[in-house]
């Protein structure tokens, strides 16, 4: 080991989990794995959906009790029976989705469980302030104690769940995707705050799949794949094409094939649009944006910017209050989702499984969800059973949708192959424009590729694509033009050939207007 | 006319109090995240067993000055009886909490006209209790002499007790480490589970409360306002005090205001009622007065209010 960050301990194990197996019934979500972690470094724990990173997670963090195995933590054999034995060792864990009560302050979450009290059970919110204010000083974590959640950021949200750990005393701290929610420049911040924090010699466990923040942030990786330990890496020793293959067993395509082309005629043109949400707040405000045919427009932009309302209002779903939708100059605005789909929109949406399918019906009967009275599914008010079963059995060898029945329901099904039957759905429609929301999100690799390919595919046919998505790296790849959302406006479209991941980051946060 | 201010005045405090005790009560029990539409029942049950106990108390002890505070007591215990019921079915069995709450809805009654039918006979209603056994007047020699202030001050004792519970509701709630535990519960159980929190046992301990204090408004109704527990006592007051809790925004003080003006509306209907005043309207449409307004408040207020996040979840640990 010729470069190794000088506070890494290597004859220090923090953790020491030994040939760890966990089994649901015959199903083994971790079979045999070891996972060594050393006082002072950042470890990545690198590994598909459904590899089995968030239970090896679970175990530790004594959510779960493995069927066989060990777990040594600085040497001493431990039994971690619930989060508190978890906790009492020194354990903290950052939960993906925050464990914040929005209505309390920074403070109160802080101390939530382990309160400073005085006399009568009374809480001492003065000292709980003090405490806070010290510890936010000690490792760099500046938070405004006296903020209600509700109110900060989410990248302020991510330091309150990190001085939570800290603040019950954790030596390692396990943050899960930490970074699925932040722009950039704040996961920047957050690498800063990591090297921060082992330099004070606390150790980090990184659970991701993304490759390039490995190799900015980590030390050492350990890499799963279908429930079994791959291989532990040192980062510096290694490139992400390695570690793409290692995570998914085979050499993994990163870029998107696309053919050169013009973008024709305008497709979709919104002017002056303007979309309230649920509580009457305008978050779509004055939106212009034109999408033309053979081109995908990607829209970048921070979660809760107004992507979901201008979506929304496109597809019929929510009232635009003022503005014009048009469709090759065919009005669209506050038409119904149905008139909507009729005039050329196919859309893949958000939540999957709350919006883009029923998963209590079969894959056969979501095939038709919108073209159910339409020939030849349907005739004289009586489903054509028949049809629709052939239709389906196309789809499903077209699409490669596993497992291939059409008679299983759609929530028996993986998470990429839900996302098959609905872009199968959506692409044989022939739409003229297709709207995709976070696509990919929670796919493995595998699954990311053939999204990409099928959302480039229509380009390639001349049909317009209109995807939106947080993850920069997609809409960078994917698109070829990025238009920049910012609380409700486009504040910038540039050349997805040109640009940088830093004039985007910059855009997203507001900043350097073009 | 300042005669007529003064028991209007008065009326107001007398008829916010058993609302007060209900809406409270519903504010312990949905801050802690456990929906609780069953404070009707609850305040049911509690009118009868406090009139009930004091009565039978009363026979078998005599006059003893002890005798009304105990069965102010028994009513709180007996409207946690009823809530132990509504939490077993929430908490522990995950039931809806809202099929739950309407079932201690009917309950709470048929529970209170059965025990009075075998105890006392009859169709349900209770022996009137003496004067003096009911619930005291602590300012009753001070205020001798003193018509006006009489009349707006010489409240039963249950009235001063539910006042100040606002303030001690709120202490508890805001400014101890149980009542941030119990908001945390309710507004994320799950944050709470994982910081180490028991959600159940502070589940159970919000809707037991919530019991009790429903019970001691039911009694302030049969041992105060009148002085025995008949089927109609109740007629709907639990609703109002659920309405007026949703109406304060889940909050002690906001749940006060809210009970003032309903018992302001009631204060009226019986002040325009009365032969004095001599209006010319059915009693029948002036008694209809608080329900209208609770409907306008409903209708109005509530859609723009929420309550805790968490409110009418039930909780399963280890759940993703």
């Amino acid at each position: 080991m010729d470069y190794l960050k000088s506070h890494i301990d290597l004859n220090e194990l923090v953790i020491d989990m030994r040939k760890i197996t966990k089994k649901f019934g015959d199903f083994v979500a971790n079979d045999c794995i070891d996972l060594k972690v050393y006082k002072g470094e950042v470890h990545a724990l690198l590994g598909e959906n459904g590899a089995g990173k968030s239970t090896l997670m679970n175990i530790l963090y004594g959510l779960y009790t493995p069927t066989n195995g060990e777990i040594y933590i600085k040497g001493k054999k431990v039994d971690i029976k619930n989060p508190n034995v978890a906790i009492h060792h020194g354990i903290g864990m950052v939960h993906q989705h925050f464990m914040l009560i929005k209505p309390f302050t920074v403070a109160e979450n802080i101390i939530l469980g382990i309160e400073p009290i005085t006399s009568f059970y009374q809480l001492n919110m003065k000292k709980a302030i003090e405490d806070v204010e010290e510890i936010s000083k000690k490792y760099g974590l500046y938070v405004d104690p006296r903020a209600k959640i509700e109110d900060i950021s989410v990248s302020m949200q991510q330091r309150v769940e990190i001085l939570k750990a800290l603040y019950r005393g954790a030596e390692i701290l396990i943050l899960d995707e930490p970074t699925a929610v932040l722009t950039p420049q704040e996961i920047k911040e957050l690498i800063q705050i990591m090297r921060n924090l082992t330099k004070q010699g606390k150790s980090i466990l990184l659970i991701t799949h993304k490759l390039k923040e490995i190799k900015e942030a980590a030390d050492f990786c350990t890499i799963i794949r279908r429930g079994k330990k791959i291989d532990m890496v040192e980062v510096s020793k290694i490139d992400e094409n390695q570690l793409a293959a290692m995570m998914v067993g085979r050499e993994v395509n990163f870029k998107v094939h696309k053919e050169e082309k013009r973008p024709g005629k305008v497709i979709l043109q919104i002017k002056e649009l303007t979309v309230e949400d649920n509580r009457g707040i305008s978050t779509v405000k004055d939106l212009n944006l034109t999408v033309q045919a053979g081109e995908v427009l990607g829209i970048a932009g921070v979660d809760g910017n107004g992507q979901t309302e201008l979506i929304e209002a496109i597809t019929g779903l929510r009232k635009a209050k003022s503005g014009q939708i048009l469709i090759k100059d065919y009005d669209i605005t506050n038409k119904t989702p149905r008139e909507v789909f009729e005039s050329g929109i196919s859309n893949i949406p958000e939540d999957r499984q709350k919006h883009g399918l029923v998963l209590d019906f079969t894959v056969y009967e979501n095939m038709i969800l919108e073209n159910f009275r339409k020939k030849p599914f349907s005739k004289k008010f009586k489903l054509q059973k028949e049809n629709i079963i052939n239709f389906s059995k196309k789809l499903i060898e077209e699409f490669d949708i596993r497992p291939k029945d059409e008679n299983n329901l759609a929530r028996s099904l993986s998470g990429g192959n839900q996302q098959k039957v609905i872009i199968a759905r959506e692409v044989t429609n022939d739409p003229e424009l297709l709207i995709a929301v976070q696509p990919t999100r929670g796919l493995d690799v595998g699954a990311i590729e053939f999204v990409h390919k099928s959302l480039v595919d229509q380009r390639n046919k001349n049909k317009a694509v209109l995807l939106v998505s947080f993850e920069l790296d997609e809409i960078m790849s994917v698109s070829d033009r990025i238009a920049v959302i910012y609380e409700g406006k486009i504040v910038g479209i540039v050349d997805a050939k040109k640009t940088t991941e830093n004039e985007l980051g910059l855009m997203m946060a507001g900043g350097g207007y073009k | 006319m300042l005669k007529d201010i003064a028991f209007i005045f008065g009326t107001t405090f007398m008829y916010a109090t058993p609302l007060l005790y209900g809406a409270l009560g519903g504010v312990f029990s949905e801050n802690s995240g456990v929906v609780n539409i069953g404070i009707e029942g609850m305040m049911t049950i509690g009118a009868f067993s406090g009139a009930a106990s004091t009565f039978i108390l009363l026979e078998l002890y005599g006059n003893a000055l002890w005798v009304p505070w105990a069965g102010f007591l028994i009513a709180g215990l007996a409207g946690c009886f009823l809530a132990l019921l509504h939490a077993i079915a929430c908490i522990t069995f995950r039931a809806d909490q809202v099929v739950s709450g309407i079932a201690i809805n009917f309950l709470g009654p048929g529970l209170a006209m059965f025990l009075g039918g075998r105890i006392f006979g009859g169709s349900g209603t209770t022996p009137t209790i003496p004067l003096e056994a009911k619930l005291i007047r602590p300012f009753d020699t001070i205020l001798k002499g003193k018509p006006l202030l009489g009349m707006m001050l010489n409240q039963y004792i249950s009235v001063y007790i539910v006042f100040s519970l606002v303030g001690i509701s709120w202490y508890i709630l805001y400014k101890t480490k149980f009542g941030i535990r119990l908001r945390a519960v309710g507004e994320h159980p799950k944050a709470a589970d994982t910081l180490g929190i028991n959600v159940y046992q502070m589940r159970y301990i919000a809707v037991l409360i919530s019991g009790f204090l429903s019970g001691l408004g039911g009694a302030s109704l049969s041992m105060a306002i009148i002085a025995n527990f008949r089927p109609t006592l109740v007629s709907g007051q639990g609703f109002i005090a659920l309405a007026a809790m949703i109406f304060g925004k889940w909050k002690p003080q906001g749940a006060m205001w809210a009970c003032l003006l309903f018992g302001v509306t009631t204060a009226l209907q019986i002040y325009l009622g009365s032969p004095a005043v001599g209006l010319k309207i059915s009693t029948h449409l002036l008694s209809m007065i608080p329900y209208i307004i609770t409907l306008i408040v409903l209708m109005g207020f509530v859609g723009k209010s929420s309550g805790p996040a968490a409110n009418g979840i039930p909780y399963e640990k280890g759940k993703r």
